[in-house]
């Protein structure tokens, strides 16, 4: 099967180490991977703020660049969601570019969601050793209903001890502008996360989400924890 | 009451300073959503009963104008009288009349959402009434001069050491130390007032429309001396909140105290329909329904927004919510708080003044999740955003110096080409403001963000990676 990677902004230009991994996990398992050029933002930061009219123009790009793509995957939930459901929403009064949406949107994928539930794979063969927790993203888990796969695909890495903490589905504050309009409030919310995440125990939190992944790790560095915040594509891409 | 949604940062700044504040938040939440859990747990078919519930909202609301029309013909015929009211000004003054012809001098209240909307108390008191309300936490917001912390738990946010306090000083006697006996302090001095009490006010739960009979819900049983002790009752309700039959009214009665405080069922239950008859013992010689519209009928021909008038009331959005469970009720600045707040508000006062709380939300998701009529509450929130910032209407569209940012940074981002440069151009910047990579973009909005957390420096993107990586894959035997 030929894999169109949808490469998220964040992984672009701050951690494209992540989307290195996603590609080579997917390749291993067995898919064809491409990466379509001239792919540039989905448009959510703009949708999630509130400017609409700018959000269309960078989702008809995005259309006309995955157009015809056999299987778009991305290690992003919220990505994902925004082409899946939000364009439907965006297009609402546009029926050309509405139908183009509704046509993609069936085959758009997050990583850990087309690893089990179209490759039918679990098991890659990686190993990570350590203690780990797993942060359900609120936009791969209630957004998508991704929740099993990735603890699935975890549960075969080999020397990996998956913990659990509370309250594994509370936000970590992130909301993407929300957290530049509201930092104190967001400061205060990745500070819970963070307390149930060292309660743990565990040295490792696993999120399949990058902007959880700046969040949550860009707080654990800067206040010297040597907890470490990874991408669930780099935990599945290590031997 | 005084609306101070605007002030939303600075309120919420206060409330996470306040450790006190954020102590009861941390236990009442999680408290909450666990009784909520297991009360539905309890139940043969929670599903079916969640799914009845929004159905019944649902067909409410698409037939609301007949609804209220047959509801007024069937409190009439039980005897009692209709009023409409188009604005709080008008509700205020319909009660006020009311009180006036009957020459009413002490006012008992049920606890109401409705009456902190129309501010009731504030003018009752202002004609010279004297108004007390019978809710233990209302009574307690009273005494204190706040308006309530939350829609179901109006005085959460207090202790009982603060109680016990208030109590001393406002209402006399040695300071009582156990929840007990201040309910018992509250419980006497109350007492004489509801024997003194010439008008009920209370709200309503909803309203039944074949019977033409009021619903009410409390634990308490402060509502029921309130509809039956004063000569006259008046019950406000906004025109949303009636269904159809009394067996509707059975489902909404099962979910509604489940979703509220994890209770199987309300203490007391109420049903008014009608003033009291001839061969009745007690009951009010006069029963008022105020129906108050304030913004719902707008509302309800807006389908993109619409779906705020199915809420039940039952405040559980907010007890799962990260951002109430951090900046508390207050700092919404208005009657209602939390993730229903926060669509509602900028709707019902001038959304000028609300234009920050639908940003005020993560987009997690976890009040549409618990929401038992699931509400997309952070859908709602985003076509509100829209309406801030596009809709002239909304005094949205700003000024073209204000949309410029984000109308580049589409230009930049819908072209590979000028998306490239854009990416280039970041990284020169970043090397001319921060050669050893560290420290990036700290200026402007981001300083605040980074106060805590670190921003990543800008890698080598992963576009110019790929042709090497796509390289690596097909030499290791993998297909591109």
């Amino acid at each position: 099967m030929k894999v169109s990677l949808f490469i998220p902004c964040l992984v672009e230009q701050f951690n494209p180490a992540v989307g290195e991994a996603a590609a080579r996990v997917l390749a291993r398992a067995g898919a064809r991977v491409d990466y379509p050029p001239g792919q540039t933002c989905c448009g959510q930061p703009l949708y999630k703020s509130g400017h609409r009219k700018e959000a269309r123009k960078l989702a008809r790009h995005f259309l006309e660049v995955f157009d015809g793509a056999e299987a778009v995957v991305a290690p992003s939930g919220s990505c994902v969601r925004m082409v899946k459901h939000d364009f439907a929403e965006l297009f609402r009064d546009d029926p050309q570019w509405r139908d183009r949406a509704a046509a993609l949107a069936g085959r758009v994928y997050e990583f850990t969601q087309f690893l089990v539930q179209v490759l039918k794979v679990d098991d890659l063969g990686a190993s990570w050793p350590g203690k780990a927790v797993y942060h359900d993203s609120c936009q791969v888990s209630r957004a998508l209903g991704v929740v099993s796969e990735p603890r699935s695909l975890l549960s075969r890495v080999k020397g990996l001890e998956l913990v659990t903490m509370n309250r594994p589905e509370l936000c970590c504050g992130f909301g993407g502008s929300f957290s530049l309009q509201f930092p104190d409030i967001s400061e205060a919310i990745v500070e819970k996360k963070v307390a149930f995440i060292l309660a743990s125990g565990a040295e490792f939190v696993i999120t399949a989400e990058p902007s959880c992944l700046m969040n949550i790790g860009g707080y654990l560095e800067k206040q010297n924890h040597s907890v470490k915040a990874v991408h669930i594509a780099q935990v599945l891409d290590s031997r | 009451m005084k609306i101070r949604s605007e002030s939303f940062q600075t309120l919420a700044r206060e409330a996470m300073e306040d450790k006190r504040i954020q102590q009861i938040l941390a236990l009442v939440g999680p408290a909450i959503k666990a009784a909520r859990d297991q009360a539905f747990k309890a139940l043969d078919d929670p599903e079916g009963l969640l799914a009845r519930g929004r159905d019944i909202r649902e067909r409410s609301l698409a037939n609301l104008p007949h609804l209220l029309e047959v509801l007024e013909e069937k409190v009439r015929e039980a005897g009692g009288v209709v009023h409409w009211a188009e604005t709080p000004e008008r509700a205020r003054e319909i009660v006020a009349d009311l009180a006036r012809r009957a020459q009413v001098r002490t006012v008992v209240k049920g606890k109401s959402m409705m009456s902190e909307e129309i501010a009731l108390n504030d003018h009752l008191i202002g004609q010279g009434l004297e108004v007390w309300e019978t809710d233990m936490g209302e009574f307690i917001v009273q005494l204190a001069g706040e308006p309530p912390y939350h829609l179901v738990g109006p005085a959460i946010h207090k202790t009982v050491d603060q109680i016990a306090d208030l109590f001393a000083e406002k209402i006399g006697g040695p300071k009582k130390e156990s929840p007990e006996q201040l309910t018992m302090v509250a419980r006497k001095y109350l007492r004489d007032k509801f024997i003194r009490a010439d008008m009920g006010i209370t709200g309503a739960n909803m309203a039944v429309a074949e019977t033409g009979t009021i619903v009410l819900f409390e634990n308490e049983g402060n509502i029921r001396l309130t509809v039956t002790s004063p000569r006259i009752v008046v019950s406000i309700m906004g025109i949303e909140k009636v269904v159809p039959t009394l067996e509707d009214m059975t489902v909404i009665l099962e979910l509604l105290p489940r979703s509220t405080t994890g209770q199987k069922a309300a203490t007391y239950v109420s049903l008014l329909t009608g003033p009291r008859r001839g061969d009745e013992k007690d009951g009010p010689e006069e029963f008022h329904l105020i129906l108050l519209d304030n913004g719902r009928s707008r509302i309800l021909a807006d389908p993109d927004l619409r779906e705020i008038l199915r809420c039940i009331r039952c405040g559980c959005c907010s007890f799962v919510c990260p951002v109430y469970q951090t900046v508390g009720g207050h700092s919404y600045g208005w009657v209602y708080s939390g993730p229903m707040g926060s669509v509602l508000t900028p709707q019902l006062i001038a959304p000028r003044l609300a234009r920050l709380l639908p940003f005020a939300c993560t987009q997690c998701g976890a009040c549409q999740e618990i929401c038992p009529i699931k509400i997309d509450l952070p859908k709602l929130h985003l076509a509100l955003r829209s309406r801030f910032v596009e809709d002239p209407d909304w005094e949205g569209g700003g000024t073209f110096l204000d949309r410029l940012p984000m109308k580049l940074g589409a230009w930049f981002a819908s072209g590979p080409g000028r998306y490239k440069m854009a990416s280039w151009g970041a990284r020169l910047l970043e090397k001319a403001i921060s050669p050893t990579g560290s420290g990036w973009l700290t200026p402007g909005p981001v300083s605040r963000w980074s106060r805590k957390r670190t921003v990543p420096s800008l890698a080598r993107p992963f576009s110019k990676r790929w042709p090497e990586l796509k390289k690596q894959l097909q030499a290791g035997g993998e297909r591109t």
